[in-house]
C-alpha cells in the first residue's frame, strides 16, 4: 500500500491538522515505511479470533445517579483560553 | 545534621533516616533541590522546579512526622513524570499544547502519594511529547541527556524520570508505560523500573495517550523501593473505569522468599539475532546467577512477538487519535493567536502546538479508523493482540516468570534514530507485547556493555507483582549492578 500526498492531506483534514505540501510529501514517505511494517499483520489468519479491546475481560461499572462532584467551574475555566460569564468562548459559528 | 545524604540513596535508606530523626524532610528536600539546581541544566531531566512549593510540602511533612502520624513515605522526595496532573503544578506532558497548563486537580496517584502518604514533590520530569517516543527526543522541552553518557539518550518516553533518579536528583520517580516507557529508560539508566498489570494503578488524572495500554508505575534504584512505592500507589479507584476491584496487597510480603524451584521461561524469540551480543552476554550472566539462586530454566515460545510492534502502532495510534481530539483550543491548552473560523481555530491550534511525532501518530490512528480501513487494520490488530496475549497464557503454564533483555542495545546516541521512525519503533520489540497483554513487567540492572547499563526484563503473570519484585530483589541481594552509578555526579 502506498499513501499519496493527497491521501495524507485528506487524513490530516479529518484529524484537523494542517499540513503543507512539502510536509505531506515527507510524511507520506515516512508513513509508508510505517505501513510497510504494519502490513506484516495481513499475513496472519485470524479467522474466528475474538478481537481483544482490553487486557481484562470486565464490564463497565455503573454508579448511582447522584451528584458526587462539587462545583469547581471557576477552577476548571481558569485554564481555558477564553471564557465569559461561565461560558467558553469560540469564534461565531452561525451568522 | 547528623546524616549526610548519599548522592544515590535509596528510598528505603532515606525512610529509615527520617524515621530515626537523623534528617528532616526539609533538609532532604534542600539537598535534592541543590543537586537539581547544579545538575539539571546539563541533563534537562526536569521541566518544572518550584523551590518554594517543594519546601512548603517538606515543612508540612516535618509537622506530620513530629506529630507522630507519618507513614513510611512521609517526607520522602519524589519527582513526577509531567503527565500526572497535580493541582497547582504546571503539567505539560512534554508538549507546547500544555506548556501553560496548570492542573486544576490531582491525579489519583498524586493524591495517594502526597495528600495521603505525605511525599514531597521536587519537580516535574521531562518526557517524550504525550509519551510518544522511545528516546525523549520528541519533548517540546528538548531531549534528556543520559547521566551515564551525555551524548546518549536516557530512553523514553519516561526519560526524564529515569535521568532524575539515575543522577540522584530524587530517590524515586513516577513514570508511565504504554509500550515500554518505564522499563526501557530504566534499562538505559541502570534503574529498577516496574510497570504493574493493567488496571492496578489508577489512570485518573494521567494525561491519556493509549488508554487500553497506559499504566502508571515506578522508577527507583531497587526492587525493594518499587515495592514500597507500589503499596502506596496501587488500589481500586472508582474514578478510573478500568481500575480493577481487587483486595489491597502488601507488595513487600514476598521480597525475601528464596528462589529455589522458581521456573524461569526463556522465550526463544527474545534470544535470537537482533540483540547486541554484549547485551546478550550480560543477560546470560544474569541467567547463571538465577540458576545459582536455585531457579530452573524452561524453554518457552512467544510466536507472535514480531507482530507486537505493528499491532501496537495500529492500536496505540488509533486510541491516541481519539484521545488527542480533545485538544481543540477551547477548554484548555494552546489556542492559535489568529484564525478565521471555528474550524480554522481547531486546525491552527492543533497544527501549531503538536510536534511531528504526535501528528504522525494522529495521522496513523485517523487512517486505520477511517471508513474502509477499520476491519483490515484496527480489527485485525485487535485479533492479533489476542494471539499475543494467548502466547503468554500458554508460556505461563510451564514457567513462573519470563526473562530476557529489556532492549536490543544499550542507550543509543542522541539523533541516531530520530529521523527513522520505523527503527525507533522496532527498538521496543521486547517490551511492547507486555502492554498488549496487560501483564506486569520489570527491568533491573544486570550488567554493562562498553560502560553503559544493560537492563534485564522480567515478565510476570497477571497480578504477580509481588513475585516479580521478589525475583528482582533476590538478584539485587546477590549482585551489585544496581549499586553502580554514573561518575562525576556525586
Amino acid at each position: 500500500m502506498q499513501l499519496t500526498s493527497e491521501q495524507v492531506q485528506r487524513i490530516a483534514r479529518l484529524a484537523r491538522l494542517e499540513i503543507s505540501e512539502t510536509e505531506a510529501a515527507a510524511s507520506s514517505a515516512q508513513l509508508n515505511g510505517i505501513f510497510d511494517l504494519i502490513a506484516r499483520m495481513q499475513a496472519i489468519d485470524t479467522t474466528g479470533i475474538e478481537p481483544m479491546a482490553h487486557a481484562q475481560d470486565v464490564s463497565q461499572r455503573l454508579r448511582a445517579d447522584v451528584v458526587s462532584e462539587a462545583d469547581r467551574r471557576a477552577a476548571y475555566q481558569a485554564v481555558a483560553p477564553e471564557t465569559e460569564a461561565g461560558l467558553y468562548l469560540v469564534p461565531k459559528v452561525i451568522e | 545534621m547528623s546524616f549526610s545524604t548519599p548522592a544515590f540513596a535509596t528510598l528505603t535508606e532515606l525512610s529509615q533516616a527520617l524515621a530515626a530523626k537523623k534528617v528532616s524532610s526539609v533538609e532532604l528536600a534542600t539537598h535534592y533541590l541543590d543537586r537539581i539546581e547544579r545538575l539539571n541544566p546539563s541533563l534537562n531531566a526536569l521541566i518544572t522546579v518550584d523551590r518554594a512549593k517543594t519546601l512548603a510540602e517538606a515543612q508540612a511533612a516535618d509537622t506530620r512526622l513530629a506529630a507522630g502520624n507519618a507513614g513510611p513515605l512521609t517526607g520522602l522526595p519524589i519527582a513526577h513524570k509531567d503527565l500526572f496532573c497535580a493541582e497547582g503544578w504546571r503539567t505539560t506532558c512534554g508538549s507546547k499544547m500544555l506548556e501553560n497548563f496548570v492542573a486544576p486537580y490531582d491525579a489519583t496517584v498524586i493524591r495517594k502519594l502526597h495528600a495521603e502518604a505525605g511525599m514531597v514533590c521536587v519537580g516535574r520530569a521531562n518526557m517524550d511529547e504525550f509519551a510518544m517516543g522511545s528516546s525523549n527526543e520528541t519533548s517540546y522541552f528538548g531531549p534528556v541527556k543520559n547521566p551515564w553518557d551525555s551524548s546518549r539518550v536516557a530512553g523514553g518516553s519516561s526519560g526524564g524520570s529515569a535521568a532524575v533518579v539515575a543522577a540522584g536528583l530524587a530517590p524515586v520517580a513516577t513514570a508511565t508505560d504504554t509500550g515500554g516507557s518505564i522499563r526501557q529508560p530504566a534499562g538505559m539508566c541502570n534503574l529498577t523500573g516496574l510497570k504493574p498489570s493493567y488496571g492496578v494503578v489508577s489512570r485518573y488524572g494521567m494525561v491519556a495517550y493509549a488508554s487500553s495500554l497506559d499504566q502508571g508505575g515506578i522508577m527507583a534504584h531497587t526492587a525493594e523501593d518499587c515495592a514500597l512505592m507500589l503499596n502506596a500507589m496501587a488500589g481500586f479507584d472508582e474514578r478510573d473505569s478500568t481500575s480493577l476491584e481487587r483486595a489491597p496487597e502488601d507488595y513487600r510480603r514476598d521480597l525475601e522468599q528464596p528462589l529455589a524451584g522458581l521456573r524461569i521461561g526463556l522465550p526463544k524469540e527474545f534470544f535470537g539475532p537482533g540483540c547486541d551480543p554484549a547485551v546478550m552476554a550480560s543477560v546470560q550472566e544474569a541467567i547463571k546467577q538465577y540458576q545459582a539462586l536455585g531457579a530452573t530454566l524452561v524453554d518457552v515460545s512467544l510466536p507472535h512477538t514480531d507482530l507486537a510492534v505493528p499491532v501496537y502502532y495500529v492500536i496505540a495510534s488509533a486510541e491516541a487519535s481519539s484521545n488527542l481530539s480533545r485538544y481543540d483550543g477551547v477548554r484548555f491548552g494552546y489556542r492559535a493567536p489568529s484564525y478565521d473560523s471555528l474550524d480554522d481555530m481547531y486546525m491552527k491550534s492543533r497544527s501549531q502546538a503538536f510536534g511531528e511525532e504526535v501528528k504522525r501518530r494522529i495521522l496513523i490512528g485517523t487512517y486505520v479508523l477511517s471508513h474502509g480501513y477499520y476491519d483490515a487494520y484496527y480489527l485485525q490488530a485487535q485479533r492479533i493482540r489476542r494471539l499475543i496475549a494467548n502466547d503468554f497464557v500458554a508460556a505461563f503454564k510451564s514457567c513462573d516468570v519470563i526473562l530476557g533483555p529489556t532492549a536490543p542495545t544499550p542507550a543509543f546516541r542522541i539523533g541516531e534514530k530520530i529521523s527513522d521512525p520505523v527503527q525507533m519503533y522496532l527498538f521496543d520489540i521486547y517490551t511492547i507485547s507486555v502492554n498488549l497483554a496487560g501483564l506486569p513487567g520489570l527491568s533491573l540492572p544486570c550488567g554493562q556493555a562498553a560502560g553503559l547499563p544493560v537492563g534485564l526484563q522480567l515478565i510476570g503473570n497477571y497480578f504477580s507483582e509481588a513475585r516479580l519484585l521478589n525475583v528482582a530483589h533476590r538478584f539485587q541481594q546477590a549482585t551489585d549492578w544496581h549499586r553502580q552509578h554514573p561518575t562525576g555526579l556525586e
